[in-house]
């Protein structure tokens, strides 16, 4: 029976590779023109001001000419370095404390108390604080976006350490390994799994939040900075520009730097799905 | 032959019983602990702010923030404020479950359905919910309209994502068992597909609850009027009355505090905890 | 009247590498009441031919007949019980699961529990109804499963290698328990197993089956009298004869699988 099913789920042998492939992307395609197609309507059908909704033709002038004439790069540039300096902090910081919650029972019990209290305040809820203490720009956006995105990383690094098996730390000891080694060979291994889980989940909130941060923290650049200010002169299509590019960079994150690091790593030990 | 099974069973709860009462000895160890740990970080944060570090407008005692909270709490303000939010947040969120629990079962089980809104869905959920509040701002106005579209923009595609997830991710073995007791689509879909999907049903919920929260907290601080947490904060910065601030910052924490482990905790230990389909981690 | 009754069944697929046959012409008939064990090696499409009764499968060719009728999908005149004790529904307790099928039929909920509670007595775990299956051991949830498939009522009974995955203690008790519910509730039973002292313990009848195509091989009626010992000298050598009509291979068969291992090792993975 598993054979007959797994048979029958099998793709059609008949179609080609190329045909396959160009059905795929016929597919992919498909709903993109149809959710253009309404846009266009009703952007051209002047049911909403023109400049409040602007056609997509308008909206990729826009995107060009902005390019073009290094705005646009500009903005994204400072955004991703804000990102990645943010993110580089939380990285640093929480697969640290994760590591030593996990290890050591003495330090998780005196942390996650704090830790549990601190994480579900949104952490957009201390913007404020951190424009008073650090003052407003780049300081203040780069530490929330850290002090924010840390949590996840922390609280995964810590349940990945928990959830190495004892059967795995047993037989590494018994074949002579020291703490140093089951440290390195085993729990760090065993647990990256979760950590990396940590390190996506802790990306993509830093992702969601920096926007809002360069809108709230009145830094010079950033595509957050650029989306809001573009608002104060109704500039709908350099928004819209905005908003493909952030887009674009959170698919490119997600599909490009984690899905390629799980393949490297945890997917090919078996440890979770590809 | 009943009784040899039996006895494994008791065996193993006799068990599970000595396991528990270790862990109640270090259970108590841990509160100590846990208590000492926050005695520290209050003391610490007080010593700072009695410290002079920073002016004392910038960085308010803790009784300061107290009081504080006591009397936007006693003249009515505070729970005005903690209203709005509620409200938007919570219309945004069940917006958002009519939206993403169907189209996430339709999409998991009509193929034409996912070809068509999978591409859709992967494209649109890396965008921040907050890129699009200036935008909502020109077309919606200033208010709850626009507060309580970007909460539902935050909270559909989890909530969407995971019951997609969670449909495909039924038991086959459980559509054939019900199958073959002459259960029909109807009964299969509620008593077999819900059920069986439930857990990541859930903790897409509990996410999207989690990210409405944020958001309804950010797209206030940006687009709000008079009334809101995430208002009343930001407004606050500007006069440098950090005592609000801070008294509106515990005010958002113990609300998620309480959805987050109080509501979606007790859901969860209700259901799929109890049935053994999710084990529920020490916290 | 044979109860239940194969003509020529067959069932083929498609793969990649072309048509396959899982089943080929099996003729078989089944009496009221009778226990008929479907042995074979893996692969040789024993289970096949249970899904293709249970309803689950259509056959390419061929008609299956129950009570006279052609049956034609699912039907409440069966009750299957797999292998994997995840069959169970987790979010239902003990009773929960056995009253389904009633449930289903449109029971009011009364007499439903009533008949749950009695089929998980039969099965002699009336006092683990309010359990929810993670808290009950495999042997356990796997009678929970047999009075689950039951309590509807179906007049027959289909089961697919359900003790496979016990340990072996477990199992005979479990053999046991079977032959005694078999024995009282007088059902039609078909069960599939590969384990040849099963077999022989619980069949009036034990069909060979073969594999590549999955054929009948041979018929051998169980004639020894009830309850049986395992250890009985006929109980012994009703177990060679069956180990040696499995062990005896056609040339044919040979070549497919040494062919079937060649590949296997070529493309470095299968699938089970």
């Amino acid at each position: 029976m598993t054979d007959a099913s797994l048979a029958l789920a099998a793709p059609h042998p008949r179609e080609g590779p190329l045909r396959r492939r160009l059905a795929i992307v016929a597919r992919t395609v498909f709903p993109f023109a149809v959710v253009g197609a309404i846009w266009e309507a009703i952007a051209h059908a002047g049911i909403f001001p023109i400049k409040l909704f602007p056609p997509l033709e308008t909206i990729a002038v826009t995107f060009v000419r902005l390019t073009l004439s290094g705005i646009l790069p500009h903005h994204t540039l400072d955004t991703l370095v804000r990102l990645s300096l943010g993110f580089a902090i939380a990285a640093v910081f929480g697969v640290g404390v994760g590591l030593a919650m996990g290890r050591s029972r003495r330090v998780e019990d005196y942390l996650l108390p704090l830790v549990s209290i601190l994480a579900p305040i949104p952490g957009l809820a201390y913007t404020p604080l951190f424009l008073l203490w650090f003052g407003p720009g780049n300081p203040s956006a780069v530490l929330l976006v850290g002090f924010v995105s840390s949590f996840a990383v922390i609280y995964n690094t810590w349940t990945g350490v928990k959830a190495v098996k004892e059967i795995w730390l047993r037989s590494a000891q018994a074949m002579g390994a020291n703490d140093r080694r089951v440290f390195r060979q085993v729990i760090l291994p065993g647990a990256l799994p979760y950590i990396l889980t940590g390190l996506r989940l802790g990306l993509a909130q830093a992702w969601r939040i920096l926007v809002a941060v360069e809108m709230l923290a009145s830094v010079p650049w950033g595509l957050g900075w650029m989306i809001f200010g573009a608002r104060q002169f109704l500039d709908t299509d350099v928004m819209l520009a905005g908003v493909v590019v952030i887009a674009a960079i959170g698919l490119a994150l997600e599909k490009l730097v984690f899905q390629r690091l799980e393949h490297l790593t945890v997917v090919r030990w078996g440890m979770i799905a590809g | 032959m009943t009784a040899a099974i039996d006895n494994v069973g008791t065996g193993r709860a006799g068990a599970d019983r000595s396991a528990k009462d270790r862990a109640g000895t270090g259970r108590a160890l841990s509160l100590r602990r846990a208590a000492v740990a926050l005695a520290a970080a209050a003391i610490a944060y007080q010593a700072v702010a009695w410290g002079g570090l920073f002016p004392a407008v910038l960085f308010p005692g803790i009784p300061v923030i107290a009081t504080t909270l006591w009397g936007m709490i006693r003249d009515g303000t505070m729970e005005m404020h903690a209203a709005f939010t509620l409200y938007r947040v919570l219309v945004g969120f069940v917006l958002a479950i009519l939206v993403g629990l169907p189209l996430g079962v339709m999409m998991a089980r009509f193929r034409p359905v996912e070809n068509f809104f999978l591409p859709l869905v992967s494209a649109l959920m890396p965008i921040p919910s907050f890129s699009l509040v200036p935008l909502f701002m020109l077309w919606f106005g200033i208010g709850n309209l626009t507060t309580i579209l970007i909460v539902l923009y935050a909270a559909t595609f989890p909530i969407l994502f995971n019951t997609w997830s969670g449909v495909r991710a039924v038991n086959p073995l459980w559509l054939r068992a019900a199958g073959a007791m002459g259960a029909d689509e109807k009964a299969l879909f509620w008593k077999v597909i819900i059920p069986g999907a439930s857990p990541l049903i859930i903790t897409g919920l509990r996410q999207g609850f989690l990210r409405s929260w944020i958001a309804v907290i950010g797209a206030e601080m940006i687009a709000a009027s008079q009334w809101g947490l995430g208002w009343v904060i930001f407004d606050a910065e500007q006069f440098l009355n950090t005592n609000i601030m801070m008294a509106s910052v515990v005010v958002i924490g113990v609300i998620g505090f309480v959805f987050e482990r109080l509501v979606f905790g007790s859901i969860e230990r209700a259901t799929v905890s109890r049935w053994g389909m999710v084990r529920l981690e020490r916290r | 009247m044979p109860h239940i009754e194969l003509r020529e069944v067959s069932l083929e697929y498609d793969t990649p590498g072309g048509r396959v046959s899982a089943v080929e012409n099996v003729d078989l008939a089944v009496e009221q009441s009778e226990f008929l064990c479907l042995v074979g090696p893996s692969g040789c499409g024993k289970t096949t031919l249970l899904n293709l009764i249970a309803g689950f499968l259509t056959p390419s060719r061929g008609e299956i007949r129950i009570g006279g009728q052609a049956i034609s999908g699912l039907g409440f005149d069966r009750g299957v019980v797999f292998q994997d004790f995840a069959q169970l529904f987790p979010w239902r307790t003990a009773l929960g699961n056995v009253a389904f099928g009633l449930e289903m039929k449109g029971v009011g909920w009364r007499e439903r529990e009533e008949i749950a509670l009695r089929h998980l007595e039969l099965v002699g775990l009336a006092k683990f109804a309010r359990a929810y299956p993670h808290h009950l051991s495999g042997g356990m949830q796997q009678r929970v499963a047999i009075a689950r498939a039951l309590a509807y009522n179906p007049a027959v009974l289909l089961m697919d290698e359900p003790f496979a995955a016990l340990d072996a203690l477990t199992r005979d008790e479990m053999q046991r328990l079977v032959a005694e519910v078999w024995r009282e509730t007088g059902k039609t039973v078909i069960y599939v197993t590969h384990n040849v002292a099963e077999a022989v313990y619980l069949a009036d009848r034990v069909i060979v089956m073969t594999a590549h195509p999955g054929r009948v091989k041979r018929e051998m009626a169980i004639a020894i009298k009830r309850p049986r010992d395992p250890l009985s000298l006929e109980f012994v050598d009703y177990q060679k004869r069956l180990l040696y009509e499995l062990g005896q291979r056609t040339g044919q068969e040979e070549a497919e699988e040494t062919a079937e291992i060649r590949r296997i090792g070529t493309t470095g993975r299968t699938r089970g």
